[in-house]
């Protein structure tokens, strides 16, 4: 039987354990940050040297660790991307503005060991010669913002943070900015925006690089919550120690973050792709299967911008073989390990490895128009694609959820979804597009049978069941 | 007439350094392309797609992009398909074709390789080998499906629109766009005629949410009183307050407006832009002399804008000056020659005035000129002072100075009363000696053009003791009324000539209307009276004027009216 | 009815404008504070806002329409946010906010946030508040209740009455 693997999430459900910094060192906290800034620097085998903040940066990418916010691109890389001869400051973001629809991972880490996080900030800072970070927290976890600025007063009083960090000379101070409901923060340019004080419109890349033109315009880094935590581990383990976890290019632990139609809705952590999608809903220590009588009709992967999954797919995946070849072989849906590189092969993405899972009692348009009406909801407008096309798809699923659908509203979504997606300024575009594509796609069926059924309907004389507007709660006038 | 002096070449200057150049293909055509381009500040930044494929006489076409804004990248209609030469890993070299030509990896979606990704032309630099694809059928794709976008909630009232006509909606629905639209929901209502300050009315329906205007308003007028409100579908154009956008260049904002979103209150709802004819010309009101476009239709002037000249006022005008036509069309306009309060003609008012001119003594005539004439009629007025051994001057005209257009000289040709010699050092110095020479009965005859004399130390007391009092002027005051010999003259946009800003800039001024009445461009009457006092001629058209003007000025040594150009040119001052 | 602000929060503020390089970074902590004592973000709290931090209040103003947690008149006392996205959904949000709704003699129909007459309630669909492993989720004022059953619902809103 498939079992967790607790790195990050260990103490957190341990009765006793507070997010104090009291309870934090007593199980081992701010070890790591001690032993980092103690190490000695590193000699190559061509004669350079690394400075102990490099070997850091070194042993990240050494590490695999792939950033788990959403977009699995590797840390040490993102990391190695700043630049450093600018002169200008570097900045340090932690993502703490977790809001897309299924993931409730961070929320766990913020409000219950909130000081796990910022020894992973600490450590991250100071390997990069940061003095100034935040943490940019969602404005709904008002308790998150509290707890986090009482774990920051902690830190400081133990000599963790401020000036002259363990006597290294060393400064760094971390601050906490609140959001204030915009999931576009969430987009690290948006994100950066919004710490300036603006509207969180994400920025054009070219030029806006964070790594480059970030925070004030200056070199920025933007690591999630998790992505951070991981830091410390890595540092406690080794490198070489923490890349056995997992399975390669799909390294470490990940907190998956399981809802929906399951029995044992919650978080596990797992090592990455040693879990198969299959076992995360239906062993008993995981999502502990479906109610009874219910069948799965499909998986929404990796957060609800992450494409859906049919009960019953079969994917075709390279893998290696014991002869060191590579080969096509097939997976059924259930049995893809729940990685990065599996989900992406599958067509999909394991994102911000939210599982949302969908019996067969669910309605595939209902559903969409939910997620639809969200995505409408978050577009910041700032671009044409998605301010004019996020609406659209929500107004078109709502009619079909509201007996105003017509046969040929599943080629009408899809032409919408296709002319956002690749177009927009930012991610998002593809975060509204992907679950429309996939779900006309997947279940076109149900989506022409829906169309035909109120176009029946309407022809005996039935009256839609027309609300007055879809995501009218930002639109005063 | 000699023939012109044909001025020596100048001493070879130091060949500029040469441009560094960048190969990219453009439709498929080679083009070497400079590596860098001004930016909306001129710096040197790296040549975007947009500029390169309008080195190959491209156009890209574009909402939210401006040469002269920050880059908003937001509209989305310059994406464009391209490639790049693909890059062997190991070798870092290009991968070649069999026929030996670099090999092209199209940008496409990571997620999807079989659809082509764009990218925004108007922000993404050009590297070396690329391959700009700006009228492929994906690049195509994109534009229409832009163009719907737009349009789904775009209330489509172009009948009543003052856009229509120069709307890049319409035009780009035209050229890009497609005639249908799948959209079948219900548009989002957004307010309309909003107030938005006292000389801008806003709709936001039609607002297309390029930002132009807040960008404008914020990064060139330094007035950042515009802004989005609310999220998505539903953000909408606004300021804090309505009707307080009031700085004194919130009508840029209508022209940079690519949409009907943002009128003139000024033009709204008065004419059809295709019925406008447009003129080339300069803004009189202060001595930035930036460069217009005036609007006209059979001879009543509806609208002045900026006309883009980088060596003066770029795409910008101030308000104050754009709104300063009226004046043009107003009923009291002097229409009428007359003589001691006679309607004659110009041909009896010219030969009474010469041959009274002529016997005057020397000494006994004064000649008071305004800097907002032409630098032709300048000359002519100062060669008949010559003649004349008149003292002359001009009359001073100062006000608040700006950060952006607006200068404290606020008349249009200070420079040229200089350079002509009308006024030699500080203008307005001769007025008291004048003054007191027309007192003390020593000066018995006065020429005032453009000025009222009285507001400017001369008293109506003093005027009424003069033998003769010759004056021009476009609108009736307390110094016509007392004329002798009354010449209605011309406004700016009712001749030609040249006016030269207060950093040295000679521009051109381009005949839009026709005078009201008998009113005449002044230097074609004076160049009469020149004639009839000095015995000169040569120079009844404004070319050969200005040409032998240039021949007898030192600082406009070498020029020659045909060399000037829409854009003028500069001169030593 | 003039604008003031007590010196404490003023006093507040300034420390947190400390925290940013650049005085505009402050602006959504500001209107988190100002909202917390006011109730809501009034024209003058726009206003007061920019002039602290130099900025123009159309500044302000497009934060405060953008970021949809600031509000631009007084609300109940008790605020019930019920997450309306996919998990919760899946779990009943809908006719959780119909409860709260019905009982409150409030339209649950309408999308924007509804204030009961005598301001005791607001009841408001939000998205997705990141708890969807404990869907259904409310978050009252700044308290998060999860697995919300139809009696915990009526609870929040007995509790609600006390105040």
């Amino acid at each position: 039987m498939a079992e967790q693997f607790k790195l990050i999430t260990k103490h957190l459900d341990e009765p006793g354990f507070s997010p104090d910094i009291e309870c934090y060192l007593q199980h081992g906290g701010y070890a790591a940050l001690r032993k980092a800034v103690a190490s000695p620097s590193r000699e190559l085998a061509d004669g350079k040297k690394l400075s102990p903040q490099e070997v850091l940066r070194e042993d990240v990418k050494a590490s695999g660790l792939r950033g788990r916010g959403g977009a699995g691109f590797s840390a040490g890389l993102k990391w190695s991307f700043v630049d450093r001869r600018s002169g200008k400051p570097i900045y340090l973001i932690c993502n703490a503005d977790e809001s897309e629809p299924g993931t409730f991972k961070d929320r766990q880490i913020l409000h219950r060991d909130p000081h796990q996080l910022i020894e992973g900030m600490i450590l991250s800072c100071w390997a990069n010669d940061v003095k100034l970070a935040y943490i940019y927290i969602r404005g709904e976890m008002p308790e998150g913002a509290r707890l986090l600025n009482v774990a920051l007063k902690e830190a400081r009083s133990k000599g963790f943070l401020g000036k002259n960090i363990l006597g290294t000379g060393y400064d760094l101070e971390i601050h906490v900015h609140r959001g204030a409901g915009a999931y576009i923060c969430g987009e690290e340019t948006g994100l950066i925006e919004s710490l300036e004080g603006k509207r969180a419109y994400p920025r054009i890349k070219p030029p806006y690089f964070p790594a480059i033109l970030g925070l004030y315009m200056c070199p920025t880094i933007v690591n999630n919550v998790e992505t951070l935590c991981h830091v410390t581990h890595i540092v406690n383990m080794g490198a070489a120690e923490y890349a056995k976890l997992g399975t390669p290019n799909n390294t470490g632990t990940r907190i998956v973050s399981l809802s929906g139609d399951i029995n044992r809705p919650g978080y596990y952590e797992i090592e990455v792709g040693k879990v198969t999608l299959g076992q995360l809903i239906h062993d008993s220590n995981f999502g502990g299967g479906l109610k009874p009588g219910r069948s799965l009709k499909a998986i929404i992967p990796g957060g609800s911008s992450s494409k859906v999954l049919k009960a019953g797919e079969v994917f075709k995946l390279n893998r290696k073989g014991p002869d060191g070849q590579m080969s096509k072989i097939d997976v059924p849906m259930l049995d893809l390990p729940y990685d990065f590189d599996s989900l992406q092969q599958a067509g999909t993405m394991s994102g911000s490895s939210a599982v949302i899972v969908l019996d067969d009692s669910r309605s595939m348009v209902k559903t969409l128009g939910n997620l639809s009406e969200f995505y409408a909801h978050e577009s910041c407008g700032q671009c044409t694609p998605c301010r004019e096309g996020a609406l659209w798809l929500a107004k078109a699923t709502h009619r079909l959820t509201h007996g105003e659908g017509r046969k040929e509203d599943t080629a009408y979504l899809a032409h919408i979804a296709q002319n956002i997606q690749g177009r927009t300024i930012c991610a998002f575009g593809e975060a509204a597009a992907w679950p429309v594509l996939s779900f006309v796609k997947k279940f076109k069926d149900e989506f022409d049978a829906q169309g035909a059924a109120d176009e029946a309907a309407r022809a005996k004389g039935a009256q839609p069941t027309h609300r007055p507007s879809p995501v009218g709660t930002l639109n005063p006038h | 007439m000699s023939a012109p002096a044909i001025p020596a070449p100048a001493p070879a200057a130091p060949a500029p350094p040469p441009v560094e150049t960048l190969t990219v293909k453009v439709n498929g055509k080679t083009l070497q392309v400079p590596k860098t381009h001004p930016d909306w500040q001129g710096r040197p930044q790296p040549t975007t797609m947009l500029q390169a494929a309008r080195c190959g006489g491209v156009d890209i076409p574009h909402y939210c992009y401006h040469d002269k804004l920050p880059i908003a990248g937001n509209c989305r209609m310059c994406l464009v398909e391209f490639g790049t030469p693909m890059m062997d890993p190991a070798t870092r070299k290009p991968i070649l074709n069999e026929d030996g030509t670099p090999k092209i990896a199209k940008s496409v979606l990571p997620y999807e390789p079989g659809t082509p990704r764009g990218a925004i032309s108007c922000a993404t630099p050009i590297s070396p080998g690329m391959e700009i694809y700006a009228d492929s059928p994906a690049t195509k794709q994109m534009r229409e499906s832009v163009l719907e976008s737009l349009l789904i909630n775009h209330p489509l009232d172009c009948t009543i629109c003052d856009q229509a006509g120069e709307c890049k909606l319409q035009e780009y629905s035209v050229d890009h766009g497609q005639a249908g639209s799948h959209f079948v929901e219900a548009k989002v209502h957004k307010p309309k005629a909003v107030d938005l300050g006292p000389r801008i009315v806003l709709d936001d329906e039609r607002c297309i949410l390029c930002t132009r205007c807040i960008r404008f308003t914020k990064d060139i007028a330094g007035d950042d009183a515009l802004g989005i409100v609310n999220r998505g579908s539903y953000n909408t154009i606004s300021a804090f307050q309505t009707g307080k956008f009031d700085n004194n260049y919130t009508l840029n904002t209508v022209d940079l407006c690519p949409v009907g979103a943002l009128t003139s209150k000024d033009f709204r709802f008065k004419m059809r832009v295709w019925f406008l004819k447009e003129t080339k010309s300069l803004c009189t009101g202060c001595g930035t002399g930036c460069n217009i476009t005036i609007g006209s239709r059979e001879g009543t002037i509806h609208r002045f804008e900026p006309r883009d000249n980088d060596a003066v006022n770029g795409p910008w005008m101030c308000d104050t000056g754009r709104l300063n036509y009226k004046w043009i069309g107003r009923p009291d306009r002097l229409t009428e020659v007359r003589v001691n309060g006679q309607k004659v003609t110009w041909a009896t008012a010219i030969k009474d005035i010469g041959s009274r001119l002529t016997r005057a003594s020397s000494g006994s005539v004064a000649l008071i000129a305004s800097a907002r004439q032409t630098t032709e009629e300048l000359f002519l007025l100062k060669s008949l002072a010559t003649r004349l051994g008149a003292v002359t001057d001009s009359v001073p005209r100062e006000g608040e100075a700006d950060h952006l257009l607006v200068n404290a000289d606020r008349n249009p040709n200070t420079n040229g009363t200089r350079l002509t010699g009308i006024a030699f050092t500080e203008a307005g110095m001769q007025l008291p000696l004048i003054a007191a020479g027309i007192e003390a009965g020593t000066i018995r005859t006065l020429i005032v053009f453009g000025e009222d004399v009285t507001k400017h130390g001369i008293a109506p007391e003093l005027l009424a003791k003069l033998e003769m009092l010759v004056v021009s002027d476009i609108l009736p005051n307390a110094t016509t009324a007392l004329a002798t010999h009354l010449l209605p003259g011309a406004s700016h946009a009712e001749k030609r000539g040249t006016f030269i800003s207060v950093k040295g800039r000679l521009q051109k001024l381009t005949k839009a209307i026709e005078s009201p009445g008998d009113a005449r461009a002044e230097w074609e009457f004076l160049h009469e009276l020149v004639h009839d006092v000095t015995g000169r001629n040569g120079f009844t058209s404004i070319e050969g004027l200005f040409n032998l003007m240039a021949r007898e000025t030192p600082a406009f040594a070498g020029l020659e009216w045909a060399n000037i150009g829409d854009k003028g040119v500069d001169v030593k001052i | 009815m003039s604008f003031s602000v007590p010196s404490s929060l003023e006093a507040e503020l300034d420390e947190l404008t400390t925290h940013y390089p650049v005085k505009r970074s402050a602006s959504l902590m500001f209107l988190h504070a100002l909202q917390e004592h006011f109730g809501y973000i009034s024209k003058e709290a726009m206003e007061w806002t920019a002039s602290k931090l130099e900025l123009q209040p159309i500044n302000v103003f497009e934060l405060v329409t953008f970021y949809p947690m600031f509000r631009q008149e007084p609300l109940g006392k008790t605020h019930i946010k019920v997450c309306r996205t996919l998990s919760c959904a899946l779990q009943g949000s809908a006719e959780l906010r119909e409860q709260f709704c019905k009982r409150l003699g409030l339209d649950s129909q309408a999308h924007t946030a509804q204030t009961t007459p005598d301001g005791k309630f607001t009841v408001e669909f939000v998205e997705c508040l990141a708890s969807c492993g404990t869907a259904p989720v409310v978050l009252v004022n700044e308290s998060l209740y999860q697995m919300v059953s139809p009696a915990a619902a009526d609870e929040i809103l007995r509790k609600g009455n006390l105040k």
